[in-house]
Protein backbone atom coordinates (compact mmCIF):
# COMPACT_ATOMS: atom_id res chain seq x y z
CA UNK A 1 0.00 0.00 0.00
CA UNK A 2 2.69 2.36 0.88
CA UNK A 3 4.38 1.80 -2.47
CA UNK A 4 1.50 1.81 -4.55
CA UNK A 5 0.94 5.45 -4.61
CA UNK A 6 4.27 6.59 -5.01
CA UNK A 7 5.04 4.63 -8.74
CA UNK A 8 2.98 6.52 -11.01
CA UNK A 9 1.30 9.98 -11.07
CA UNK A 10 -2.21 9.89 -12.05
CA UNK A 11 -5.50 8.72 -10.94
CA UNK A 12 -5.67 6.18 -8.42
CA UNK A 13 -6.87 2.73 -10.17
CA UNK A 14 -10.34 2.32 -8.44
CA UNK A 15 -9.16 -1.18 -7.35
CA UNK A 16 -6.68 0.69 -5.06
CA UNK A 17 -9.08 3.24 -3.76
CA UNK A 18 -9.23 3.42 -0.12
CA UNK A 19 -11.18 5.38 2.66
CA UNK A 20 -9.31 7.89 4.91
CA UNK A 21 -11.10 5.48 7.59
CA UNK A 22 -7.96 2.49 6.31
CA UNK A 23 -5.33 4.90 7.25
CA UNK A 24 -6.43 5.16 10.59
CA UNK A 25 -5.04 4.07 14.04
CA UNK A 26 -7.29 1.19 15.58
CA UNK A 27 -8.60 3.19 18.35
CA UNK A 28 -10.12 6.12 15.62
CA UNK A 29 -11.82 3.40 13.39
CA UNK A 30 -13.57 1.87 16.50
CA UNK A 31 -14.58 4.74 17.81
CA UNK A 32 -16.07 5.53 14.34
CA UNK A 33 -17.95 2.31 14.06
CA UNK A 34 -19.84 2.62 17.55
CA UNK A 35 -22.47 4.47 17.51
CA UNK A 36 -22.21 5.09 21.33
CA UNK A 37 -18.82 6.63 21.13
CA UNK A 38 -19.25 8.29 17.79
CA UNK A 39 -18.88 11.90 18.54
CA UNK A 40 -20.88 12.51 15.17
CA UNK A 41 -24.02 10.61 16.10
CA UNK A 42 -24.37 13.63 18.44
CA UNK A 43 -25.03 15.88 16.07
CA UNK A 44 -27.16 13.43 13.77
CA UNK A 45 -29.25 13.12 17.23
CA UNK A 46 -29.90 16.51 17.24
CA UNK A 47 -30.28 17.08 13.48
CA UNK A 48 -32.97 13.99 14.05
CA UNK A 49 -34.69 16.68 16.48
CA UNK A 50 -34.20 20.02 13.95
CA UNK A 51 -35.64 17.81 11.11
CA UNK A 52 -38.46 17.29 12.84
CA UNK A 53 -39.24 20.99 14.09
CA UNK A 54 -41.46 23.41 12.71
CA UNK A 55 -39.80 26.75 12.02
CA UNK A 56 -39.76 29.95 9.67
CA UNK A 57 -42.61 32.20 8.19
CA UNK A 58 -44.25 29.04 7.33
CA UNK A 59 -44.49 27.05 10.21
CA UNK A 60 -42.80 23.84 8.27
CA UNK A 61 -40.78 21.35 9.55
CA UNK A 62 -38.51 19.14 7.32
CA UNK A 63 -40.53 15.96 7.89
CA UNK A 64 -43.74 18.01 6.52
CA UNK A 65 -42.65 17.66 3.39
CA UNK A 66 -39.94 14.90 3.04
CA UNK A 67 -41.72 12.59 5.67
CA UNK A 68 -39.60 9.96 7.57
CA UNK A 69 -35.99 10.60 6.41
CA UNK A 70 -34.67 7.35 6.86
CA UNK A 71 -36.44 6.52 3.35
CA UNK A 72 -36.87 9.90 2.13
CA UNK A 73 -33.44 10.85 2.49
CA UNK A 74 -31.89 7.56 1.87
CA UNK A 75 -28.92 7.83 -0.47
CA UNK A 76 -29.75 11.46 -1.20
CA UNK A 77 -26.08 12.93 0.34
CA UNK A 78 -23.82 10.44 -1.46
CA UNK A 79 -25.25 12.30 -4.68
CA UNK A 80 -24.36 15.76 -3.63
CA UNK A 81 -23.04 17.98 -4.87
CA UNK A 82 -26.15 17.98 -7.37
CA UNK A 83 -27.27 20.47 -9.99
CA UNK A 84 -29.88 23.16 -9.20
CA UNK A 85 -31.93 24.26 -12.26
CA UNK A 86 -33.24 27.50 -10.74
CA UNK A 87 -28.88 28.32 -10.35
CA UNK A 88 -28.15 26.51 -12.68
CA UNK A 89 -24.92 25.15 -10.78
CA UNK A 90 -24.39 22.31 -8.49
CA UNK A 91 -25.03 23.32 -4.94
CA UNK A 92 -23.66 21.12 -1.90
CA UNK A 93 -26.01 19.62 0.66
CA UNK A 94 -25.66 22.22 3.23
CA UNK A 95 -26.64 24.69 0.28
CA UNK A 96 -29.90 22.47 -0.52
CA UNK A 97 -30.44 22.35 2.87
CA UNK A 98 -30.53 26.25 3.25
CA UNK A 99 -32.12 26.66 0.17
CA UNK A 100 -34.98 24.33 1.32
CA UNK A 101 -34.98 26.41 4.67
CA UNK A 102 -35.58 30.04 2.85
CA UNK A 103 -38.01 29.06 0.02
CA UNK A 104 -39.62 26.51 1.47
CA UNK A 105 -40.02 27.08 5.36
CA UNK A 106 -39.07 30.85 4.54
CA UNK A 107 -36.82 31.06 7.40
CA UNK A 108 -33.48 32.59 7.06
CA UNK A 109 -30.70 30.29 5.79
CA UNK A 110 -28.63 28.72 8.94
CA UNK A 111 -24.64 30.20 8.62
CA UNK A 112 -21.87 27.14 6.91
CA UNK A 113 -20.57 25.52 10.09
CA UNK A 114 -23.13 26.51 12.75
CA UNK A 115 -24.32 23.39 14.85
CA UNK A 116 -27.67 23.26 13.38
CA UNK A 117 -26.49 22.91 9.70
CA UNK A 118 -23.86 20.40 10.85
CA UNK A 119 -26.75 18.63 12.67
CA UNK A 120 -29.11 18.25 9.63
CA UNK A 121 -26.35 18.02 7.34
CA UNK A 122 -25.10 14.81 9.52
CA UNK A 123 -28.56 13.62 10.13
CA UNK A 124 -29.36 13.61 5.81
CA UNK A 125 -26.08 12.41 5.41
CA UNK A 126 -26.36 9.50 7.96
CA UNK A 127 -29.49 8.06 5.83
CA UNK A 128 -27.04 7.50 3.21
CA UNK A 129 -24.51 5.02 5.26
CA UNK A 130 -23.32 2.07 3.50
CA UNK A 131 -24.53 3.53 0.34
CA UNK A 132 -22.11 4.07 -3.09
CA UNK A 133 -21.57 7.51 -3.57
CA UNK A 134 -23.12 8.52 -7.03
CA UNK A 135 -22.97 11.66 -8.11
CA UNK A 136 -25.01 12.54 -11.27
CA UNK A 137 -22.41 13.80 -14.27
CA UNK A 138 -24.28 15.03 -17.03
CA UNK A 139 -23.96 17.55 -19.55
CA UNK A 140 -25.58 20.02 -17.08
CA UNK A 141 -22.70 19.08 -14.18
CA UNK A 142 -19.72 18.07 -16.75
CA UNK A 143 -18.29 21.70 -16.74
CA UNK A 144 -18.43 21.90 -13.10
CA UNK A 145 -16.52 18.96 -12.95
CA UNK A 146 -14.17 19.88 -14.90
CA UNK A 147 -13.24 23.20 -13.35
CA UNK A 148 -13.36 21.21 -9.77
CA UNK A 149 -10.85 18.21 -11.74
CA UNK A 150 -8.42 21.60 -12.88
CA UNK A 151 -7.76 23.14 -9.31
CA UNK A 152 -7.32 19.40 -8.10
CA UNK A 153 -4.42 19.08 -10.40
CA UNK A 154 -3.28 22.83 -10.27
CA UNK A 155 -0.36 24.21 -8.29
CA UNK A 156 -1.25 26.70 -6.15
CA UNK A 157 0.28 28.71 -2.90
CA UNK A 158 3.24 29.58 -1.88
CA UNK A 159 4.70 26.52 -1.68
CA UNK A 160 3.13 25.41 -5.26
CA UNK A 161 1.46 22.41 -4.45
CA UNK A 162 -1.69 20.44 -5.98
CA UNK A 163 -3.90 18.50 -4.47
CA UNK A 164 -3.07 15.60 -6.95
CA UNK A 165 0.84 15.71 -5.48
CA UNK A 166 0.03 14.62 -2.25
CA UNK A 167 -3.07 12.87 -2.77
CA UNK A 168 -2.14 11.19 -5.69
CA UNK A 169 1.32 10.87 -5.90
CA UNK A 170 1.94 10.29 -2.32
CA UNK A 171 -0.64 8.84 -0.76
CA UNK A 172 0.42 6.27 2.09
CA UNK A 173 3.18 8.45 2.38
CA UNK A 174 3.68 10.06 5.65
CA UNK A 175 3.56 13.99 6.11
CA UNK A 176 5.39 14.54 9.02
CA UNK A 177 3.47 11.78 11.33
CA UNK A 178 0.87 11.32 9.59
CA UNK A 179 -0.21 8.94 6.27
CA UNK A 180 -1.46 11.17 3.76
CA UNK A 181 -4.73 9.87 2.60
CA UNK A 182 -6.16 9.82 -0.77
CA UNK A 183 -9.15 12.25 -0.20
CA UNK A 184 -12.67 11.05 -0.33
CA UNK A 185 -15.09 12.57 0.89
CA UNK A 186 -16.57 9.59 2.46
CA UNK A 187 -17.58 10.71 6.08
CA UNK A 188 -18.59 14.33 6.13
CA UNK A 189 -19.72 16.06 8.12
CA UNK A 190 -16.67 14.98 9.26
CA UNK A 191 -15.79 15.03 13.39
CA UNK A 192 -12.10 15.69 13.26
CA UNK A 193 -9.27 14.93 16.36
CA UNK A 194 -7.85 17.85 15.36
CA UNK A 195 -10.89 20.51 15.75
CA UNK A 196 -12.03 18.52 18.68
CA UNK A 197 -15.37 19.08 16.75
CA UNK A 198 -17.63 17.98 13.51
CA UNK A 199 -16.71 19.90 10.54
CA UNK A 200 -17.74 20.11 7.17
CA UNK A 201 -15.84 19.25 3.80
CA UNK A 202 -15.09 22.69 2.85
CA UNK A 203 -13.54 22.99 6.07
CA UNK A 204 -11.17 20.47 5.50
CA UNK A 205 -10.51 21.70 2.14
CA UNK A 206 -9.81 25.72 3.57
CA UNK A 207 -6.95 23.35 5.84
CA UNK A 208 -5.62 22.40 2.91
CA UNK A 209 -5.74 25.65 1.41
CA UNK A 210 -3.84 27.29 4.91
CA UNK A 211 -1.11 24.33 4.78
CA UNK A 212 -0.24 25.66 1.08
CA UNK A 213 -0.01 28.82 1.82
CA UNK A 214 -2.85 29.61 -0.84
CA UNK A 215 -5.52 31.83 -0.75
CA UNK A 216 -8.70 30.98 0.80
CA UNK A 217 -11.99 30.73 -0.60
CA UNK A 218 -15.30 31.88 1.38
CA UNK A 219 -17.07 29.27 2.46
CA UNK A 220 -20.02 27.88 -0.14
CA UNK A 221 -17.65 29.70 -2.82
CA UNK A 222 -18.63 27.80 -6.51
CA UNK A 223 -15.05 27.01 -6.78
CA UNK A 224 -15.09 25.50 -3.17
CA UNK A 225 -18.69 23.15 -4.55
CA UNK A 226 -16.90 22.54 -7.88
CA UNK A 227 -13.96 20.86 -5.95
CA UNK A 228 -16.02 19.02 -3.87
CA UNK A 229 -18.23 17.52 -6.87
CA UNK A 230 -14.96 16.39 -8.33
CA UNK A 231 -13.62 14.98 -5.19
CA UNK A 232 -17.44 12.81 -4.74
CA UNK A 233 -16.98 11.93 -8.58
CA UNK A 234 -13.63 11.04 -8.09
CA UNK A 235 -14.55 8.38 -5.08
CA UNK A 236 -17.92 7.48 -6.72
CA UNK A 237 -18.88 3.43 -6.01
CA UNK A 238 -16.96 4.31 -2.23
CA UNK A 239 -18.94 3.90 0.83
CA UNK A 240 -20.59 6.47 2.55
CA UNK A 241 -19.54 6.54 6.07
CA UNK A 242 -21.08 10.03 7.88
CA UNK A 243 -20.40 10.40 10.43
CA UNK A 244 -17.17 9.90 9.57
CA UNK A 245 -14.32 10.51 12.48
CA UNK A 246 -10.92 11.61 11.29
CA UNK A 247 -7.55 11.88 13.34
CA UNK B 1 18.66 40.49 -0.89
CA UNK B 2 15.92 39.31 -3.53
CA UNK B 3 18.38 41.97 -5.83
CA UNK B 4 21.12 39.90 -4.74
CA UNK B 5 19.67 36.27 -5.47
CA UNK B 6 18.60 37.40 -8.86
CA UNK B 7 22.44 38.92 -9.72
CA UNK B 8 23.30 35.56 -8.59
CA UNK B 9 21.13 34.06 -10.65
CA UNK B 10 21.91 35.82 -13.89
CA UNK B 11 25.54 35.13 -13.69
CA UNK B 12 25.35 31.82 -13.01
CA UNK B 13 22.67 31.96 -16.56
CA UNK B 14 19.83 31.32 -14.50
CA UNK B 15 17.73 33.81 -14.86
CA UNK B 16 14.94 34.30 -17.68
CA UNK B 17 16.13 31.38 -19.49
CA UNK B 18 15.87 28.99 -16.86
CA UNK B 19 13.01 27.28 -17.59
CA UNK B 20 15.00 25.86 -20.28
CA UNK B 21 16.45 22.59 -19.98
CA UNK B 22 19.11 23.15 -22.32
CA UNK B 23 20.04 26.48 -20.32
CA UNK B 24 19.59 24.59 -16.52
CA UNK B 25 22.84 24.32 -14.53
CA UNK B 26 23.25 22.05 -11.60
CA UNK B 27 24.92 24.52 -9.27
CA UNK B 28 24.74 27.94 -7.92
CA UNK B 29 28.47 27.91 -6.94
CA UNK B 30 28.33 31.12 -4.87
CA UNK B 31 26.41 32.55 -1.71
CA UNK B 32 23.20 34.31 -2.12
CA UNK B 33 24.51 37.14 0.36
CA UNK B 34 28.38 37.26 -0.67
CA UNK B 35 28.45 35.41 3.03
CA UNK B 36 28.91 32.09 4.49
CA UNK B 37 25.93 30.62 6.83
CA UNK B 38 25.80 29.93 9.84
CA UNK B 39 25.09 25.85 10.49
CA UNK B 40 23.38 26.19 14.09
CA UNK B 41 20.79 28.43 12.82
CA UNK B 42 20.32 26.40 9.34
CA UNK B 43 20.00 23.01 11.84
CA UNK B 44 16.95 25.17 13.60
CA UNK B 45 15.73 26.46 10.23
CA UNK B 46 15.28 22.72 9.72
CA UNK B 47 13.98 21.65 11.95
CA UNK B 48 11.63 24.18 12.29
CA UNK B 49 7.77 22.86 11.42
CA UNK B 50 7.17 26.80 10.71
CA UNK B 51 10.05 28.30 8.83
CA UNK B 52 12.10 25.31 6.76
CA UNK B 53 8.64 22.98 6.93
CA UNK B 54 12.14 20.27 6.04
CA UNK B 55 10.54 17.76 7.90
CA UNK B 56 7.10 17.71 6.97
CA UNK B 57 8.96 15.67 3.76
CA UNK B 58 11.82 14.76 4.67
CA UNK B 59 13.60 12.64 7.35
CA UNK B 60 16.84 13.49 8.66
CA UNK B 61 19.68 12.64 11.67
CA UNK B 62 17.51 14.63 14.03
CA UNK B 63 16.77 12.26 16.95
CA UNK B 64 15.15 14.82 19.15
CA UNK B 65 12.32 15.23 16.23
CA UNK B 66 9.38 13.11 15.91
CA UNK B 67 7.18 12.77 12.98
CA UNK B 68 9.30 13.25 9.95
CA UNK B 69 8.22 12.73 6.97
CA UNK B 70 8.93 10.19 4.07
CA UNK B 71 7.67 11.48 0.55
CA UNK B 72 11.33 13.21 -0.30
CA UNK B 73 15.02 11.75 0.47
CA UNK B 74 16.83 11.31 3.95
CA UNK B 75 18.88 14.61 4.37
CA UNK B 76 21.32 12.21 6.03
CA UNK B 77 24.53 12.17 3.86
CA UNK B 78 23.02 15.39 1.96
CA UNK B 79 26.34 17.28 1.89
CA UNK B 80 27.98 13.69 0.49
CA UNK B 81 25.86 13.52 -2.45
CA UNK B 82 25.76 17.03 -2.95
CA UNK B 83 28.35 19.91 -3.47
CA UNK B 84 27.28 22.89 -1.15
CA UNK B 85 26.15 24.85 -5.00
CA UNK B 86 24.15 21.85 -5.65
CA UNK B 87 22.50 21.90 -2.68
CA UNK B 88 21.49 25.62 -2.76
CA UNK B 89 20.22 25.48 -6.45
CA UNK B 90 18.28 22.34 -5.31
CA UNK B 91 16.65 24.39 -1.87
CA UNK B 92 16.39 28.08 -4.17
CA UNK B 93 14.42 26.05 -6.95
CA UNK B 94 14.52 22.58 -7.10
CA UNK B 95 12.40 22.88 -10.77
CA UNK B 96 15.07 23.84 -12.21
CA UNK B 97 16.47 20.33 -12.19
CA UNK B 98 13.19 18.72 -12.17
CA UNK B 99 9.79 20.55 -13.20
CA UNK B 100 7.55 18.23 -11.85
CA UNK B 101 8.94 18.08 -8.63
CA UNK B 102 7.24 18.06 -5.24
CA UNK B 103 9.52 20.23 -3.75
CA UNK B 104 8.60 23.94 -3.72
CA UNK B 105 10.63 26.47 -4.35
CA UNK B 106 11.78 28.15 -1.42
CA UNK B 107 13.58 31.03 -2.91
CA UNK B 108 11.18 32.21 -5.62
CA UNK B 109 8.44 34.35 -6.09
CA UNK B 110 7.50 34.21 -9.49
CA UNK B 111 5.41 31.81 -11.38
CA UNK B 112 3.08 30.57 -8.12
CA UNK B 113 -0.34 31.17 -8.69
CA UNK B 114 -3.01 31.84 -5.84
CA UNK B 115 -0.24 32.90 -3.29
CA UNK B 116 -2.11 33.92 0.00
CA UNK B 117 -1.57 37.53 1.04
CA UNK B 118 0.01 36.94 4.21
CA UNK B 119 2.53 35.54 2.21
CA UNK B 120 2.37 36.97 -1.76
CA UNK B 121 6.24 38.24 -3.18
CA UNK B 122 7.55 36.99 0.23
CA UNK B 123 10.02 33.20 -0.85
CA UNK B 124 9.96 30.54 1.99
CA UNK B 125 13.25 31.57 2.67
CA UNK B 126 15.35 34.92 2.23
CA UNK B 127 18.64 34.71 0.98
CA UNK B 128 20.16 34.39 4.62
CA UNK B 129 18.17 31.59 5.37
CA UNK B 130 18.84 29.58 2.48
CA UNK B 131 22.88 30.15 3.47
CA UNK B 132 22.37 28.45 6.76
CA UNK B 133 20.57 25.61 5.61
CA UNK B 134 23.28 25.68 3.25
CA UNK B 135 25.42 25.31 5.51
CA UNK B 136 24.43 22.96 7.84
CA UNK B 137 23.64 20.42 5.15
CA UNK B 138 26.91 20.56 3.80
CA UNK B 139 27.97 18.73 7.50
CA UNK B 140 26.21 16.32 6.66
CA UNK B 141 28.77 13.97 5.37
CA UNK B 142 27.41 10.44 7.42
Amino acid sequence: MVLAGATFAGEIPRAERRSGYDFMSRETRAMQDDDTVNPGMLAVLEGGTLWARKTGAAGRACADCHGDASAGMKGVAARYPAFDAALKRPVNLEQRINLCRVDRQRAPPLAYESRELLALTAYVGRQSRGLPIDVVVDARTQPFLENGRAAFYRRQGQLNLACSQCHDDNWGRRLAGNAIPQAHPTGYPVYRLEWQSLGSLQRRLRNCLVGIRAEGYEYGAPELVELELFLMWRARGMTMETPGVRP
Amino acid sequence: MRFAAVLVAACCGLGAASGDPANAQDSIPTSLTGAKGDPVRGRAIITSRQVGLCLLCHSGPFPEERFQGNLAPDLAGAGKRWSEGQLRLRIVDSSRINPATIMPAYHRTDGLLRVAPAWRDKPVLNAEQIEDVVAFLTTLKD
